[in-house]
Order: C-alpha cells, then structure tokens, then sequence
C-alpha cells in the first residue's frame, strides 16, 4: 500500500502525515508513505484545496485533516484495491 | 428543526453567547469598578477600554464564524468553478469576486486552486477577482469593523473590498495576460474531483463548529494583542497625534498607507484594533482602510506561492492593479468623509 500526502509542507499537511503514520502503527500496517510537494503533480490528481490524502493512487481527502480513526477507517475502505 | 442533538447544542450555543453579550456591558463596568484604578486616568481609560472591547468582539466572532461556517458549507471550490466556468468577462469578475467571499478558501492552497480554476476553463480574469476577493474580504476583519465602528464601516469595507476585486480582475482579464501564466499550468490534465457526500443540516452544524474552532482558535491571541495595543493607544497617545500624517490634509497619505502596508503581513484580527485606534486619533478613514486593506489583501507569502504558476510580469500587474485599486477606495472615501 502506497499512502500519499499530497501538500505544499503547509502545517495541516504535516498534521496529516502524522496522524496518517499513527494509524498504520495502531492497526499493524505497513505502508509506504510519500509526500508529494509539487504542484503539477498535486493538480494531476484532480484536487483544489490541499492537504489531500491518497490510498493508492485514490484520493479519499482533501482541504481537511480527518480525524484517526476516519483515517483508519478510510484505509480500510480503500486498502488492497491494487 | 430540533430533531437532533447537535440541532439543539448550535440553538444553545447562539443563545450562550447572545446572553453573554447582552449583559456585556453591566458585567464590564462591574469588572472596572472592583480594580484599584483612579476614576478618570488614563490607566482606567486604558483598561475599561480592554475589558468591554476584548469579549465583545470575541463573543460576535464566536456567533459570526460560525454562522458563516454554515453558509460556506453550500460552497466548495469545485462548485464555484463551475459556476464560473467560460463566464463573459463582467459577469465572470462579478461572480467570481462574489463566490470569493463565501467560497471555502485558504491561501495555503491559492496554486492547486488557480490550477483547477484554469484547467476547468474559468477565465483569467474572473479567477483574479475570486483570488482578490477571497482573502481581503474576511469575516474577522467584517466582524471586528462591525464590532468596533457600526455596521456602516463593515459595509464599506466588503463592498469596496469587492469593487476592488471585480475592477482589478475585470481588467486582468483585459490586459490578455494568459501568456504570462507558467504554460504548464495548462497541460495539466486533472482527475475528476472526488464526489462529493451529500451533506445533511447536522454536517453543516458540525461544519460551522469546525470553522470555529480553527478560526477563533487561530486568532484570538492576535485580537486581545491587538485591543491591548488599541486600548493603549486609547488611553496614552494624545487626541489628533495621527491627524498630522494621517489624516486628510496630507495627500501622500493614501500611497504612504499602501506601501507600508504592502509588505506587512498581519492577519486581519490583529491590524484592526490598530486601525481603530488610528482612526481616533485623527488618521482619515480612507487612509486607514487602505493601509488595512494593503496589509490583508496583498500578502506576501501567497504572491510568492503563486509565483509557482505565474510569470513575474503577472505576478507585478496583480499587485500593482490591486494596489492602485486600493489607493483609489482610500482618495475616495477621504474625499466623501
């Protein structure tokens, strides 16, 4: 599973990886977690408000910081879909 | 109306602090009364001054952000694009500078959206009036303008806010500018948005709760700063220190307010107070709104992040359109007061 975090370093974005990295620890996860910081490659993924978060290659979050468990319960939701 | 909880917490909630706000004033001068200070001094002016002003404008922030975190629920930025998608000029700037004001919008993302703007065929100019609009026109600056001076300011304040912003995009949006907007930013073939849930009235409540937590949890340290420094001013500068330099007479005023302001980066919470106490002491109301205007509406940290997909010839018509915008509100308003 590859989980990105897509933002310009804004402090939601790093609240978000954070919290991201916290909910893969408590459910045993392991993942893959890249930033991805530039713009055309933020565009590309269809999203107007950062910070956004994608399960692989689906983005399930923009323009907030979801709670942790919405954030497990999004990486459940989407998990092996590759 | 009240089937659900959360229904009845907002209702509790507005009610708390319209009660709280109505017994401001007996409950303030009370708070005065218990202090050890001399009746007519500049300490009590000083102070009085901090103590009803601070939870006034606290309290309407708390019920005004809010409301409005209700309202911009029914926006979103992939909303508005379509609303303003291949939209004639005028009608463009006019919509666009409109949907600024109740459009979700952080400067932290002012790239992606212009992005999204462009690719889903928004025209330059109306993407400027909504990228102008958006940030000048703030509901802490409108609340703290209604709280401080009487609902005839705030007014003034967001109609020319958005005049500025509908005449600079409009003509942005003239000057045929698109060659100077980074070419790759039109290459980008963007996935569809993700779809949006249907959101019931409690999503919208919890929406407005949100907003308050992160706006009024954001700046309330910078109001109380800024009332502290205004009720200083208040009580110790002398009655028309400002009228000098910053009041009619002085016809470099305006420009002078603009370029200081420019380059200052404050949020909206904290110049205000300053503003106000600016304005007591004999600056003009034109100057003192320009320079509140130059510090919240061209920023300097979101002109650098938009430098990413703009040229810098762009990036020097913005800033010079909005400025020049800005001067002209503040000759007016000191040639009509």
């Amino acid at each position: 599973m590859i989980i990105k975090i897509l933002g310009s370093g804004c402090p939601n974005c790093k609240t978000l990886e954070r919290r991201a990295q916290q909910a893969l620890e408590e459910m045993n996860l392991s993942a893959e977690i890249v930033e991805v910081r530039d713009f055309r490659e933020i565009a590309a993924y269809g999203i107007m408000h950062t910070p956004g978060l994608v399960i692989d290659e689906k983005v399930v979050s923009a323009g907030n910081v979801p709670k942790l468990e919405e954030i497990k319960s999004l990486i459940t939701a989407n998990m092996g879909s590759v | 109306m009240l089937r659900t909880k959360l229904r009845r917490d907002a209702l509790a909630f507005v009610a708390a602090v319209s009660i709280l706000y109505w017994f401001l004033q007996p409950s303030a001068d009370f708070v005065v009364s218990l202090l050890p200070l001399e009746h007519g001094s500049r300490l009590a002016g000083t102070v009085s001054f901090f103590v009803f002003e601070a939870p006034k404008v606290l309290l309407l922030l708390l019920i005004v952000v809010f409301v409005i975190g209700i309202v911009r629920s029914y926006f979103s930025p992939e909303k508005t694009r379509r609303l303003l998608a291949k939209r004639s000029p005028l009608v463009g700037n006019v919509m666009g500078g409109t949907l600024g004001i109740v459009t979700p919008f952080c400067s932290c993302s002012a790239v992606p959206l212009f992005i999204g703007f462009i690719e889903a065929g928004v025209p330059l100019g109306a993407t400027f009036s909504f990228l102008i609009a958006a940030p000048m026109i703030n509901e802490v600056a409108a609340v703290l303008l209604f709280g401080l001076f009487g609902w005839r300011t705030a007014l003034i304040y967001v109609s020319t806010g958005l005049f500025i912003a509908i005449a600079a995009g409009f003509v942005i949006g003239k000057l045929k500018l698109e060659r100077y907007v980074e070419e790759w930013v039109y290459s980008v073939k963007a996935a569809d948005p993700m779809a949006e849930g249907r959101k019931d009235f409690d999503d919208r409540i919890r929406y407005g709760f949100t907003a308050v937590r992160d706006i009024v949890g954001r700046v309330w340290p910078y109001v109380l700063a800024g009332i502290a420094v205004g009720a200083g001013i208040h009580g110790y500068v002398p009655q028309d220190f400002m009228a000098s330099f910053m009041g009619k007479s002085a016809w470099w005023a305006v420009p002078a307010a603009v370029i200081v302001g420019v380059p200052l980066y404050s949020n909206a919470a904290g110049i205000i107070p300053i503003v106000q106490a600016l304005l007591e002491k004999g600056a003009s109301l034109g100057t003192a709104l320009a320079f509140m205007m130059a510090v919240v509406g061209l920023s300097f940290p979101e002109t650098i992040i938009l430098r990413k997909v703009l040229k810098l010839q762009l990036i020097a018509v913005f800033v010079g359109v909005v400025a020049a915008g800005i001067i002209i509100v503040g000759y007016l308003f000191n040639f009509i007061y």
